[in-house]
């Protein structure tokens, strides 16, 4: 009786402008280039995606279920640069079938370096998601499903979730399958839902590859994958980039056909059914402990921080980052608040790999950098100025313009 | 083999690239013979040895001191009369040896040292004879020697390299370090241009030390593609590895260096126009230009004019302690060539463990993914690119270790390999033997 849960991460960050150590303005986002790939996003993934998802939801009746983290930083500029896109996510809200997740609303590794950061980033997003969709979230993901025992403990305490989404690492697992629900090794409510990457990298990354020797991956024969899980776990879940649809794989490999077939095919087989995660949470006992203790990720092959973390640029940058976290936030100066998290977006920090940098590979995806150091150099330049607006006057100012 | 210049007398990449080549070469085995010419002893020779000119040495002695690397390497020289030559050499020497002198009286070259002279006296038509007697000379020596393909390096010696061919009937590969176009800009000198272009035409194979130098060959020379080949240089390790630690005891001044002969292809403007802006924004730094050239004249007077004089350093040709030294004391290497077929300068700075920060505009940028990259004429970017390198020390460290990392995998054994599949392919033998 396996259920099928699908997750899509819906993401993108205001990207830099150009800025040198010379600039003195605080126009720090390319805003032409944010919305042009925003825009761009739009049309050829969450529109005609969102569409395909509200129509399968009508298709079969609330049988076919799924469930969204949508960044507050890529609400912003929906909102600003895409509207259509806002009411359709509405309209999915509005079906009963769909579930928004939590999530830091800046898209951080906040964390990583500070826990009150962390829980207002949290907080913002929830209240965001409400504002918008009319749901409180009742399950976590973190970045880029960075997760340890740590980050388990940090949300249980929080006391109003149910459950955390984190990645099938195999470490983690030791053998075990993914698609049973666990928990940390600390006492509590919470329950895991542990990514199945198999199935999931199958439809995100393998789907169009002409050399896997599953190609071309049609509905059925994902389905056949799925029911051999049948007595062996609850819950397939399926997380990926909401992306994966018309950009990651376009729209010509034949991914929305696979989509809007993939619902029926599950469901010829009579035990099987969609499940959102709540639903899956509900429904299923945690049958086993898991224990992190280092820190896990969905990136790259290696599933852990160093694509953010692996050099010793990007953990300056993240360091004299939340060192200014004080300082920004005593100046009680919203915009410079603003400034200061969207900078603290994951995808900063991405740009500045160097892992594989020779090799040209998928870190190069919406990368508006030629190299890591470029963004290095670009990012510092950004919060060099940042730092200068903290130690600046700033109230002295207002009271001569009033 | 036919080139102009060989180690330790060296101008710059032809002769570093000719060593490199060629000894790699020699470890797979193949018998290189290598034709240079030889100068007739000039007075002050010490001063006289860095254009072109390998003046009065034994290449005989030579031949002994390198006889194990270079086993399979027969030096054969040309005796030339280069006395003509001489007096563009001696014009350069000249301003350096002025601005030594002026150095050591404690000062730091602020104003223009040198009087007024012809900056192109160096291709003259003297130069245009003695490529020609090259030529003839070589043919000579062609008749007794054996071998199965010609190898020329740059216009000096295409001459030669057509004549041997006409000849002995032997294929005819020419290897194409710099272009008219790359050292003149648009002031092609035509007599120049028609060497290069014949020897391009009449090659039957044309090697191009990047794509960018390939381009050229296609669109400014008329050269069919399919002929052209490029094969990148490599560099030498020095076997020391990644010597993080001997700049350990830090001065409280930063150092960023231009290495390279001063002329209009190097970009030495760009360097002064983005030391300028630096400064704005920096004090404790001073630019180091190590070289001399027809620009270095112009160059100190630019920096006068800028109000920046007291921050650059003019230091003259330097050879090798003197080479190490500075690299040892760099923060950053600096090559804003307008035009640069390959430049190996960059890989020798990541070899010593220097960052470097190159223009797009030159050929190493194909192969070099961990440096600083920017157009010659964006100064702006430059200077912001320069600062970022001395203001965030992760920075610094992570464009060492990837890049002197990086730098291992360009080796002249590829690309001694790779000539030695043309030549192959040349003498119509199967590939692979």
């Amino acid at each position: 009786m396996p259920s099928v849960c699908f997750y899509f991460q819906v993401h993108q960050p205001f990207r830099l402008r150009h800025y040198t150590v010379f600039d003195e303005d605080q126009r720090y986002f390319d805003t032409f280039k944010n919305k042009a790939i925003c825009q761009k996003v739009a049309n050829k993934c969450y529109l005609p995606t969102n569409r395909l998802i509200l129509d399968l939801i009508k298709r079969h009746e609330g049988r076919f279920k799924v469930a969204y983290s949508i960044t507050g930083v890529l609400l912003e500029q929906l909102a600003e640069y895409a509207p259509e896109v806002m009411s359709t996510f509405d309209a999915l809200a509005r079906t009963g079938c769909v579930e928004f997740l939590a999530e830091t609303y800046y898209h951080s590794l906040s964390f990583l370096y500070s826990r009150n950061e962390f829980k207002e980033q949290i907080f913002k997003h929830m209240d965001t998601v409400e504002k918008l969709f009319g749901q409180r979230p009742k399950v976590f993901r973190n970045t880029e499903l960075i997760y340890s025992n740590d980050l388990a403990a940090a949300i249980e305490e929080m006391g109003i979730f149910d459950g955390v989404i984190t990645e099938g690492a195999d470490r983690i697992l030791g053998g075990r399958s993914p698609n049973f629900l666990y928990k940390p090794p600390k006492e509590g409510k919470i329950k895991l839902l542990l990514k199945n990457y198999a199935l999931s990298d199958d439809i995100a990354f393998r789907f169009s590859n002409r050399d896997w020797n599953e190609w071309p991956l049609m509905a059925e024969k994902f389905s056949h994958w799925v029911n051999r899980v049948n007595g062996n776990g609850y819950v397939v879940n399926l997380f990926m980039d909401y992306e994966t649809f018309g950009e990651h794989q376009w729209e010509d490999t034949g991914i929305f056909n696979f989509m809007r077939q993939l619902p029926d095919e599950i469901m010829k087989h009579p035990d099987n059914n969609f499940k959102t995660p709540s639903e899956a949470i509900a429904a299923y006992p945690a049958t086993d402990v898991v224990n992190v203790p280092e820190l896990i990720s969905w990136a790259d092959m290696e599933r852990d921080l160093s694509a953010w973390l692996g050099n010793a640029m990007q953990s300056n940058a993240l360091h004299e980052l939340y060192r200014m976290e004080n300082k920004v936030k005593k100046t009680g100066d919203k915009s410079l608040l603003s400034d200061w998290r969207k900078l603290q977006s994951s995808d900063h920090f991405y740009y500045m790999c160097t892992k594989y940098f020779s090799d040209g590979d998928v870190h190069k995806y919406f990368n508006p950098y030629d190299s890591p150091y470029d963004s290095y150099i670009n990012f510092m330049n950004v919060m060099g100025n940042l730092d200068k607006r903290c130690t600046k006057p700033q109230h002295s100012r207002q009271k001569v313009m009033k | 083999m036919l080139g102009w210049e060989f180690p330790p007398f060296i101008s710059g990449g032809l002769g570093t690239a000719c060593y490199g080549l060629t000894k790699a070469m020699s470890k797979l085995g193949l018998e290189v013979t290598f034709v240079l010419p030889k100068a007739i002893p000039v007075d002050n020779s010490s001063t006289c040895v860095k254009m072109r000119t390998p003046a009065d040495i034994n290449y005989s002695k030579l031949g002994e001191k390198f006889d194990s690397e270079l086993k399979n390497i027969k030096f054969k020289t040309i005796d030339s009369a280069l006395k003509p030559y001489a007096t563009a050499e001696t014009y350069r020497s000249e301003i350096e040896n002025m601005i030594r002198a002026k150095q050591k009286r404690g000062g730091v070259t602020g104003i223009s040292a040198a009087n007024d002279s012809d900056t192109n006296g160096h291709y003259s038509g003297d130069m245009y004879t003695e490529v020609h007697r090259y030529a003839a000379s070589a043919v000579k020596l062609a008749m007794q020697e054996d071998f199965d393909v010609i190898h020329a390096h740059d216009w000096m010696t295409y001459p030669a390299g057509l004549a041997v061919a006409a000849v002995t009937g032997k294929p005819l590969v020419v290897h194409v370090h710099s272009t008219e176009f790359d050292r003149s800009g648009e002031n092609v000198n035509q007599m120049i241009y028609n060497i290069e272009r014949a020897g391009m035409h009449a090659a039957d194979k044309v090697i191009a030390v990047s794509y960018l130098t390939k381009n050229i060959i296609l669109s400014r020379y008329g050269v069919n593609g399919d002929k052209v080949e490029v094969v990148y240089n490599g560099i030498e390790r020095n076997g020391n590895g990644l010597n993080l630690g001997k700049v350990e005891v830090r001065k409280d001044e930063k150092i960023v260096l231009f290495l390279g002969r001063i002329t209009m292809q190097k970009g030495p403007e760009y360097f002064l126009g983005a030391a300028k802006k630096v400064l704005e924004v920096m004090d404790n730094v001073k630019f180091v230009m190590a070289g001399s050239g027809d620009m270095m004249r112009k160059s100190i007077e630019l920096a006068a004019e800028l109000g920046i004089g007291s921050k650059i350093l003019f230091t003259g040709f330097l050879r090798g302690d003197e080479v190490q030294k500075v690299y040892e004391r760099a923060d950053l290497y600096v090559m804003p060539s307008v035009s640069e077929p390959f430049g190996i300068a960059p890989l020798e700075a990541l070899n010593n463990d220097v960052p470097v920060l190159i223009s797009k505009q030159s050929g190493v940028s194909e192969v070099l993914t961990h440096v600083l990259k920017a157009d010659f004429w964006d100064v702006d970017e430059i200077a912001n690119k320069i600062v970022a390198v001395l203001k965030y020390p992760p920075l610094q460290m992570t464009l060492k270790e990837h890049g002197n990392f990086e730098v291992r995998k360009l080796r002249w054994e590829d690309a001694a390999e790779k000539c030695k599949q043309i030549y192959l392919q040349l003498i119509e033998q199967p590939v692979g033997v």
